[in-house]
Formats: structure tokens, sequence, C-alpha cells
């Protein structure tokens, strides 16, 4: 640059002053910078300085590790891991109230409450949609072979405290207080003949008003006599402290037509669901519980209970 | 009496003043430091509607926080209050909530309208009269006038060598800005909060610290825009003075130099006749009392605000020469042509433009009008769950659930009946009601409550893809109702 300077010229048209270097006849302007923008910069080095200053700004310095860390931390001494950790302590804090209101409440004290029952509403949500949704789906409309919680069927019972036993002990689980049953497998393991099953077929889809052949379902009856009874009862309408579903009403677990009932025959259902117990905290696992209560299927306590 | 004294005369007893236009267009240049302006104070009727309408517009931002408004005990009795952590704008007897924003909406298109149609009359008003930087920037001038003189005083002020005379002039100035500016920024904040409490809190510390952020940032706004910027901010930043000029026209009132009467310009001697040349004894008055630094005998431009003060400073010159006044006067293009050509002036207000914005104004104000005769204090909102769908029971029956939102504008809890219109074998079920018809649905004052309404179609009724339902919630207590369409999905095939 130095080499320029004395090439430096002021430009008649423009009055100011060229850089003094020249290409090819070309001259550049040595134009100053507009004050607003230079203004600017000098703003944006401070800020840096003091940026550099307060809060953590250079990384990978080994020399000090002794303080926990291989940055330097600021006068400010701010971390955003810090900073998370504390908000979500605050915010379990903001949930506390309502989870410890929700402690020993029955369903009908929460259902009465409309607070508690908006708080349950949105902790039971959140926590259905974490832990939950994976297998009963984000509506709790299930699958096949994964029951939808929206109805008022109920394998194991569903009453709110009933529904809280199935979610802190799981079905099939290994928890030792879990739900537990199991169904032959009728054809796998060679119980029943092909046309045995498809006679019982037959006979358990005539239990909720289908159309089936006379014949068969006679058959399939007699079958169901010596074979299902002791689990479906003898009125088919099954048992709640064996999980055995209801034959007669209007909903399949496992499928509703011919093929998917004699499948389910065939190969005998296992669905486990895990426990929750020691997993959740109880009062999520209440708070899971009012939720799936209130989705519009619990039942009232029964004045005996059944299951666990 | 010396040459230099006479030729700085521009009439006998009317000394011509060395103002300079330096804001106009031609003098600026990009790099340039800006050259600082020293508005004289001008007398007369404008003069004097600005010292009005600065009192008016300062009274009303600095008191209307103080202002209170009965609306019961469950609501604040600030008269204008918006309110961001309760989420609610109150202004008088108008109580909006955040999905009525619409009325600001509309407000701000009724200023809009009434900004165009006022521009298309009497030129930019606004901007010389009722527009903040201007009532702001016109209250430091006279602050800075109070400690440092008018004019000329400043002017040797400024050039004068640093002494305790002007150190102690030049910080009580600046310390009566700082104050006006802190005012302002504090009168701000208390828009947003009870004013009564804001100001307790403010000053022993435990205000939120938003209210102190916004007091440093308006009250650091103020002085910078009032006190140092001033001109700069109509003609560099505001995008008003560039969209004036689509808003005016050549029958719109604007603040004019009368050229047909006022050239050719010069100084005049005492008993020279007025034949053969102009009004104008290019005194610079009109210059020097222009708090924008321009020359309105330049023409329109970009950077005349239009505050008529050089109105004011020509009439007293003319009255003093014995020239009729209205040499710079509101006057329309138009009406400069037909002086030029010896006609005689024509107004019209009632023009294409001006009617369409005072049509506009008018519908738009009546639409607003109707919507808040039309308001209702009681809302219902009903979103059908979508997952899933629907949900088939046991015994083939078929449910929806919905949430139903009931808005409680009122500042009284309300007990609301239920009533589901639709299939009559409907069976309606409400978490957390009591099972009696009618369904009581209670909401407390001033507020929003989501309701669980499950409704269940027994078996033999499920027969169409979906039916039409309407919920309606009826408060026995003041007849005020509310409905709401949704439709019930059975999850058959079309």
């Amino acid at each position: 640059m130095s080499d320029h300077e004395e090439n430096r010229e002021t430009d008649a048209h423009s009055g100011t002053e060229t850089t003094g270097h020249e290409w090819d006849g070309i001259k550049e302007l040595d134009t100053p910078l507009p004050r607003w923008w230079l203004y600017t910069f000098y703003a944006c080095v401070v800020i840096g300085v003091v940026y550099m200053v307060f809060l953590p700004a250079i990384p990978a310095l080994p020399g000090l590790s002794g303080s926990g860390s291989d940055h330097t931390r600021g006068l400010s001494n701010n971390s955003e891991r810090a900073n998370v950790a504390a908000a979500m302590l605050d915010l379990e804090a903001s949930r506390a109230e309502g989870f410890e209101r929700l402690r020993g409440t029955s369903i009908d004290a929460i259902e009465d409450d409309p607070d508690l029952l908006g708080f349950v509403r949105a902790a039971g949500d959140a926590a259905f949609g974490n832990y939950c949704s994976t297998c009963h789906g984000s509506g709790a409309q299930g699958f096949v072979g994964y029951p939808n919680l929206n109805d008022d069927v109920w394998l194991w019972g569903g009453s709110y405290d009933e529904i809280r036993n199935t979610i802190r002990y799981g079905v099939r689980s290994e928890h030792l207080d879990t739900h537990f049953s199991q169904m032959p497998a009728y054809g796998r393991d060679g119980l029943l003949t092909r046309s045995e099953i498809g006679d019982v077929a037959d006979y358990v889809l005539s239990l909720s008003g289908q159309d089936r052949p006379a014949d068969a379902i006679a058959r399939g009856g007699a079958t169901y006599a010596s074979q299902c009874v002791s689990c479906h009862m003898a009125d088919a309408t099954g048992d709640r402290s064996q999980g055995a579903p209801n034959l007669i009403d209007q909903d399949w677990l496992y499928g509703g037509t011919r093929e998917q009932v004699i499948a389910t025959i065939y190969r005998g259902p296992y669905g486990v669901m895990p426990a929750w117990e020691g997993r959740l905290n109880d009062t999520t696992i209440d708070a899971l519980a009012a939720y799936v209560y209130l989705l519009g299927g619990g039942e009232a306590a029964a004045s005996s209970p059944t299951g666990q | 009496m010396s040459d230099n004294q006479k030729r700085s005369m521009a009439a006998p007893g009317i000394t011509r003043s060395k103002a300079k236009a330096v804001n106009a267009a031609e003098e600026r240049e990009l790099y340039k430091k800006r050259e600082p302006i020293y508005p004289k104070l001008a007398h007369g009727k404008f003069r004097f509607v600005k010292w009005v309408v600065m009192a008016a517009t300062l009274a009303v931002y600095y008191l209307v926080p103080f202002l209170r408004w009965d609306r019961g005990a469950d609501a604040p009795d600030q008269a204008v209050l918006i309110d961001f952590a309760g989420r609610r704008f109150y202004f008088f007897f108008i109580e909006i909530w955040p999905q009525e924003v619409y009325y600001i909406t509309g407000l701000l298109i009724l200023a809009a309208l009434a900004l165009f149609l006022v521009t298309a009359l009497f030129g930019r008003v606004w901007c010389g009269y009722a527009c903040p930087q201007t009532v702001w920037t016109d209250l430091f001038i006279m602050v800075e006038r109070a400690f440092e003189g008018d004019r000329n005083a400043r002017i040797k002020l400024d050039r004068a060598p640093w002494s305790f005379n002007k150190a102690w002039r030049k910080v009580s100035k600046h310390a009566v800005w700082l104050v006006i500016a802190a005012a302002t920024g504090g009168a701000w904040i208390l828009y947003f909060h009870d004013a009564y409490d804001t100001l307790a809190n403010f000053f022993t510390g435990q205000a939120e610290i938003s209210a102190y952020l916004f007091f440093a940032g308006l009250t650091f706004t103020t002085y910078v825009l009032a006190g140092t910027m001033r001109e700069q901010v109509c003609t560099y930043m505001c995008p008003w003075p560039r969209i004036q000029a689509a808003m005016t026209d050549r029958e719109a009132l604007n603040v004019t130099y009368r050229i047909d009467r006022g050239e050719p310009r010069g100084a005049h001697k005492k008993n020279d006749p007025w034949d053969d040349r102009g009004d104008c004894i290019d005194c610079m008055q009109c210059v020097a009392v222009c708090p924008m630094g321009i020359d309105i005998r330049d023409g329109a431009q970009l950077e005349c605000i239009q505050c008529a003060l050089c109105i004011d400073a020509c009439d007293d010159v003319m009255l003093k020469v014995d020239r009729p006044t209205g040499l710079i006067a509101y006057e329309t293009d138009d009406n400069i042509d037909r002086f030029q050509a010896g006609e005689k002036p024509r107004y019209r207000f009632v023009r294409i433009r001006t009617l369409v914005y005072a049509v506009a104004l008018v519908l738009v104000a009546a639409v607003m009008l109707a919507g808040l005769l039309n308001r209702t204090e009681l809302d219902l909102n009903a979103a059908r769950d979508r997952n899933p769908n629907y949900v088939r029971l046991s015994d083939g029956s078929i449910r929806n659930g919905y949430t139903v939102k009931v808005v409680n504008k009122a500042n009284a809890p309300r007990a609301l009946e239920l009533v589901v219109d639709g299939d009559p074998a409907l069976i309606v079920r409400v978490l957390g009601a009591a099972d009696e018809t009618p369904m009581r649905l209670n909401v407390e004052a001033d507020r929003t409550r989501d309701f669980v309404i499950y409704l269940t179609l027994p078996p033999g009724a499920v027969d169409v893809p979906r039916e039409d339902i309407m919920f309606r919630v009826l408060d026995p207590a003041t007849g005020e109702s509310a409905q709401t369409r949704s439709v019930l999905v059975t999850g058959l095939a079309e």
C-alpha cells in the first residue's frame, strides 16, 4: 500500500482520493465508509469484547479442565445446560401441585373438579404420548392385537383401580403381580383339527349375530362347550379375572372376519404389556389411569372387585 | 448604517436572515455531517394551533393511563389497558379478547383511510401537527429555546468556546430533555399494567423487567429522535413522505409559496414602488423558522412536513411591509396555475379521490360499528375428536368425542344449559357435569372453559355416514344463547 501512497490522486469527478493502485488504467476510489456502517462496526467490536468477557466464548482449552470444562466460562458463568436443567425443574415444580392433588383422589372427584380434570387430561395425554402410543396409537384407538382404549371393552376391568393396576403390573409382563393367562394355540399345537377350528369360528361369529351355516354352528358349539367355556364362560361373555374377552359383543381384538377368528384360535394370542411400576412414578400412573378412564369407556368400580 | 448592515436588510425594519436551507435535497450530501438547524420561534395562528395540538396530544398520551372505568370486581378498572398477561384489551366500555384482534385491524384501517382522506384534502396535516415525531421535536425545541435562546442566540452559543454559561445551558437542556424522554418511556409502560400500581412498583424496583426495558428503550429513542435526529427521522427514516406523493394531488391544499405573487423576489427599499416586482422581499424568515431546514419557495418537496410555520413567519413580514398576507399559504397546485393565468381560484373538496376515501371510511366504520354492536359475550366452539374419528362400542353403538369451548366474556359467572340438537336417540355425556336435564355447564367470569362431551348413537340409530348436530347453550339468567354446528361420524361407508 505504501508503495502507492505517492500515486494517490484526487478524482476530478467525485472529489474523492484514489487508493493509488492502478490496474490496466483502472483506478479505485478510496471512498470513506458510511458513518452508520462504521459506527455499527465499532459497536459490533465492542459487543464482541463484552460478550467474550461475560459469556462462554473460547472452546477447547485443556488447561481449564480443572474447572470441569475446557472452555472459558465468562463472568456471568452462564451455561445453557444448567439453564435447561433449571427450567426442567421449574416445569416439574409447576406440575407438582396438580400431581399432588391427584394423589389418592377418586375418579369421581377428579371428574367433578374442572381444574383437576383439565390437568389430568393434559398430563395424561403427555404421558400417554410418551409411553403408550407406540402400541395403543396416538389417539388410544389401538390396532389389531392392541386394545382400543376409547371403547367400553376391558379385558382386565375398566374401573379406575383396575386400569391403574393393569398399567402398574402389566399383562404377561415380568412383574410378579402381572395379569396372566394363556389361550392354547389350538391349531399349531394340534389340539383341534382345521375343520373343528372353522366350526368354532362359525359358532363364535354367530354369537354376535352373524349369519353362519346351522350345521357348522352346531358342531362348533359342541367343541366350544368342551374347549372354551372354562375361560370364555358358557354364555361367552368372557372372564375378566383371566383376561378372557367377551365373544358376543361387536368388538374383536384380533379381527372379526372368519379368517381372523380362525387364525386367532389356531395360534392362541399372547398379547403382552410391560409393567410400568418402577418405570413411572405413582402419580404419573394415576394420571395415565385417569386419562384412559376418561377417554369415555371408564366403568364404575364393581361392588366386588373381580381382578386384582 | 454600514454597507454590511444595509445589505442584510430585506426591507426597512426587516433584517435578512442568513438562514440556509441546509436540509434541502440539493444541499444534502450522503457522507456530509448533518448541518444543525436552528428554527426560529414563529408567531401567528398556525403556531398557536400547533401549541394547542401539542398540549392536547401530550395530555392524552400522559394522562389516559390514569383514567378509570368501572368494570366490576373481576376486571381491571383502568380505562385504557393492554393486558398482555391476562390477554385482554380494555378501551373504556370495550373489552377485546385475542381472537377479536380484527377490531384493532379495523381501527388501523380506519386510521389509514382517515390519513389518506385528510392528506387528499389538506396535505400532510398529520406530519405537521399530530405526528409524535413532530410533537416531541417541537417540545424539545421549546426546551432548547428556553435555555439557549432563539435562533441567533443558539447559533452564537454553539460557536462560542466552552464557558460556564454555555455549559450550564447545555447541561440543563439535556437534563430536561432526558426527564421528558423518561416521562415518555415511563408513560408507555403504564398502558400495559395498572398505572398506579406500576408507578409505585417502578420506583421501588418491583416492576417487571420488561417494564424497565421498555422504559429504557423508549427513553433512549425519545431523547435521540426528538433531541438529536429531529428532521432526519422524517427525511430519511419515515416512509410516509414517500407515500404522501401518491396521496396528494394538484387539488389538495398544501403549504405553498405563491410563486405568482412572489417573483421576482428581492430586497425592497423604502418608498420603492411594488409594481413590476414580486412581494417576496427575500428576507429568508420562512427558512429561519423552518424546523426541517428547507426553503418552501423551492416548491413542494419530500422534506416539507407542512407545519405551516413559514406561513406565520411570512404573514408577519407581509404585514410589516404593508402587502397582503398569504404569500405562503395553504393553496392547491391548480390554483397557483390559475393565479398565474390571471384566473380566480377554485376549490374542489369533493373529488373522486376524496369521495372514494370517504365512502371507504364510512363503510369500514359502519362494519366496525355493526361488529361491535353485535358482539356477543357468550361464544361456543366445538372441535370434534379426529383421533380416533369415532369409537365403536361393544354393543355396536357409535360414540364421537368433542371438545366444546365455552367463552364467557361477561364479568359474571354463568350456569349455562346445554342442549344438543340432532338425532333424538343421541345420548349426551359431559365429563364433570352432573347427569341432569338440562345439563349444566358452569363457566367462571371472563374466561374460557373446555368441556369434554361424548355423544353416543345407539346401534339401532346408526344409519347414515354422518349426522348434523348442533350444540346450543343458553344462559337462563340473561337469556343469552350461543350455538355451533358440528357433525357426528358413524364410520358407515358413504
